[in-house]
């Protein structure tokens, strides 16, 4: 082996002894920095395009047809939207679903909140602790609705035993507040972990010196919170909202199993209304106008929460540091 | 530096020109393959949907017997019940369509055959001694539609009845209630023992169907309904609604259903345990909750479990021996099959000894014309006799509503039924509710 090696090939075969030279790569291979090619985000965009835009825009036609799922939808312009604002069920459902997402925000955020930051300490009880915390989420939601529908069961449920010492009527899914009021709760303590671990990652992203300097002012724990964590947090809480409000307004699978809309028409929200006009009545050009109206408010409600808190401003939380 | 930045970028053209041929030819093979589905003509094979219950093993029975003899072959498919309804309809509107498949008659197969998707056996029955007269007439009749029979009927019948606790009511010294008065007398009686009446699963809005479904017919007699039946939606007007449904809102304000049926299930089992457990003394359903009481509550079943007919009702127009519940179920075939001919041959088996007799081991009543004739090997032959009878002697024999309606009504009508249950619509909010479903 006479041959002489140049530093490049020893570095490929591992053999390099001395500095290592600095790495030159193909003259093709070189992108203009931080910006890199559309091609990345095309598998995303391929299936956003066919599971998501495609099937939301046939669903806005079919919005303006009449379809029973056999025959061919035969177009009926605006039939379906005037008979959706005029349809007291589906102000019932919307004003229901309106309850449902506020009661859901009421509980979640700040029950998420504050065990978030309580679990963003590096302790090891509170790591173990969290785990535990985050075990409702792994659960299918299909699974978590037949658990509470059968410790709520009025004759053998848990709810027969435990109620009566706190007063309450083992009718909780029988009747109108106590269903939605289950439903927004159930709902609650599936997503209640992720919020709490949105909450978290927030809350470690922090900078501490921030707490060394407000306990040298002389702040104690509380005033803490309210000056610094939570202004820290404002865009967490915001994503963690949106997510939220989207999450209670596409709710179904628990009304389903637990409640089918019932008693009565109580907790008939909008996605369930939608199921019952496409799915049982095969109504589905009106069904198709409920979901497009429904994808219309959800998105709407994103963008006013996203603008009204500055998020969409893009401040770095860390400024000023 | 500038060209080699042009070059890049028309590579990355070149590959999001690439990935996207890719992915789009995937897509379309994906849905090549799936609409050259199981209903392929070459294959030789009907796909059957059938409803999945424990009854199955019949159908399975069935087809494996004509599979050793037939060059086309069944396949069965079981849809989980809860599922059935929407997975048919669904496949029934796409290329991937069974063969035949189980149904209900009337309303459940309307939609299908205005589509022009099911083929009229009304030729195959009357060229055909085995179908013709194979069957009780009646039941035929009720799974027609216009005069033009599309079903045969496939399994055993299921009226509703009144079922009873027999302990219970001797302990208490009470009859099992032939009238209405009787049945009041009942509920006070059940009541002051602090023993829920009726169980009743009001969170399914169909077991609550079945009260109105009586009453009416009590009242009004089985003319109100079929006129509803037909088309016309203004006989949701008639006195004899209004006042089914101001009894249903009297036997719950008594009492007779306890104070927390709203939220009990008759799917998961809540109901009929009430019933077994002697909590509740009776319960009005279909007459699979023997079967459903022999598997869950044995001895229940064995000891106490008592039946009888609807009670009349003082000065109602109907006939005391009317049944109302599900004549029996029924196979029809699709038009678009490519083995007509294999699809009835399979279907005329439904009239054969063996397959009569596999129902009735399993406890079911079959339709078929010498169904009486095997009634003695069934699990309960007393049963099997009362049941047997009184959907023969019936007068009439009215289809569940939800079943004899189409969907688009049917839908809506089991709300309202919900909502005068729950109470949250009056009797008369309820029949005007009923009046505006057109």
């Amino acid at each position: 082996m006479t041959t002489v090696t140049t530093p490049l090939e020893k570095q490929r075969t591992g053999a390099a002894a001395g500095p290592r030279p600095r790495r030159r790569p193909a003259a093709g291979r070189r992108r203009a920095p931080g910006r890199p090619s559309a091609a990345w985000a095309l598998p995303g965009l391929v299936f956003f395009a066919l599971f998501a835009v495609v099937p939301m825009g046939l669903a806005v036609y079919l919005s303006f047809t009449s379809w029973d799922g056999l025959t061919s939808p035969t177009p009926v312009g605006f039939d379906n939207w005037t008979r959706l604002f005029g349809d007291p069920e589906f102000l019932q459902a919307a004003r229901l679903s309106a309850l449902l997402t506020v009661i859901s925000w009421l509980f979640q955020t700040p029950v998420a909140l504050l065990l978030g930051v309580w679990a963003a300490g590096r302790q090891r009880n509170r790591a173990v602790l969290s785990a535990v915390f985050f075990l409702p989420l792994l659960l299918s939601t299909t699974a978590i609705s037949v658990l509470f529908h059968a410790l709520l069961d009025p004759n053998f449920g848990v709810v027969k035993e435990i109620g009566p010492w706190f007063g309450i009527d083992p009718n909780i899914l029988g009747s109108s507040t106590g269903a939605l009021l289950t439903i927004a709760f159930v709902g609650g303590w599936q997503f209640m972990p992720f919020h709490t671990l949105i909450y978290q990652g927030g809350m470690r992203q922090i900078p501490q010196v921030l707490y060394q300097a407000a306990a040298i002012d002389g702040a104690g724990p509380v005033r803490q919170f309210f000056s610094i964590t939570l202004p820290q947090l404002r865009n967490t809480i915001t994503t963690s909202s949106v997510l939220m409000v989207v999450g209670s307004l596409t709710y179904f699978d628990t009304v389903l199993i637990m409640t089918k809309g019932g008693p009565g028409t109580d907790t008939t929200i909008v996605p369930y209304l939608m199921y019952r006009a496409g799915f049982q009545s095969y109504d589905l050009g009106y069904a198709s106008a409920v979901a497009t109206a429904l994808v219309v408010v959800a998105t709407g409600l994103s963008l006013l929460m996203v603008r009204f808190s500055g998020f969409g401003a893009m401040r770095s939380t860390r400024e000023g540091m | 530096m500038r060209s080699e930045r042009v070059r890049g970028r028309s590579r990355a053209v070149r590959w999001t020109a690439a990935i996207a041929a890719a992915a789009m030819t995937a897509v379309l093979a994906g849905c090549g393959s799936g609409s050259g589905g199981d209903s392929a003509g070459g294959s030789g094979t009907l796909t059957a949907y059938v409803y999945g219950d424990d009854a199955v093993k019949v159908q399975q029975a069935a087809v494996d017997t004509f599979n050793k003899t037939s060059d086309v072959k069944v396949e069965l498919v079981s849809v989980p019940g809860a599922e059935y309804v929407n997975k048919l309809r669904t496949a029934m509107g796409s290329p991937n369509a069974p063969d035949i498949f189980f149904n209900w008659g009337g309303g459940s197969i309307k939609p299908y055959v205005d589509a022009g998707q099911l083929v009229d056996l009304t030729s195959a029955f009357e060229s055909d001694p085995v179908l013709k007269d194979g069957f009780l007439s009646p039941v035929v009749t009720a799974g027609s539609l216009d005069g033009k029979i599309y079903g045969v009927p496939m399994r055993g019948m299921q009226p509703v009845m009144l079922f009873y606790n027999k302990t219970l009511f001797a302990e208490h010294g009470l009859q099992p209630p032939k009238t209405w008065e009787d049945l009041t007398k009942a509920v006070t009686a059940f009541k002051e023992k602090e023993i829920t009446p009726f169980a009743l699963g009001g969170t399914d809005a169909w077991t609550q169907l079945m009260w109105l479904e009586y009453l009416l017919d009590r009242v009004g007699g089985a003319d109100v309904f079929r006129r509803i039946q037909n088309g016309d939606s203004s006989a949701w007007g008639d006195p004899a609604v209004l006042e089914a449904a101001t009894m249903v809102k009297q036997l719950i304000d008594d009492g007779a259903f306890g104070r927390n049926f709203t939220s009990v299930s008759y799917a998961n089992g809540g109901a009929p345990a009430l019933f077994a457990q002697g909590r509740a003394a009776m319960h009005l359903m279909g007459s699979w909750e023997y079967s459903t009481q022999l598997g869950k509550a044995p001895e229940f079943a064995k000891n106490d479990l008592g039946w009888t007919a609807f009670p009349t009702v003082p000065g109602g127009r109907g006939d005391a021996g009317n049944v109302v519940g599900n004549p029996t179920n029924y196979w029809s075939v699709n038009a678009r099959t490519k083995h007509k001919d294999a699809a009835v041959a399979f279907l005329k088996q439904m009239a054969s000894p063996e397959y009569t007799k596999a129902l009735v081991d399993n406890g079911d009543i079959p339709t078929t014309a010498d169904a009486g004739d095997t009634l003695a090997s069934s699990p309960n032959p007393a049963f099997a006799e009362f049941q047997y009878r009184m959907v023969q002697q019936a007068p009439d024999f009215t289809l569940s509503w939800d079943q004899a309606l189409e969907a688009d009504k049917a839908t809506p009508m089991l709300t309202e039924i919900n909502k005068l249950f729950a109470g949250t619509s009056s009797p008369e909010q309820f029949t005007e509710a009923l009046k505006a479903l057109t």
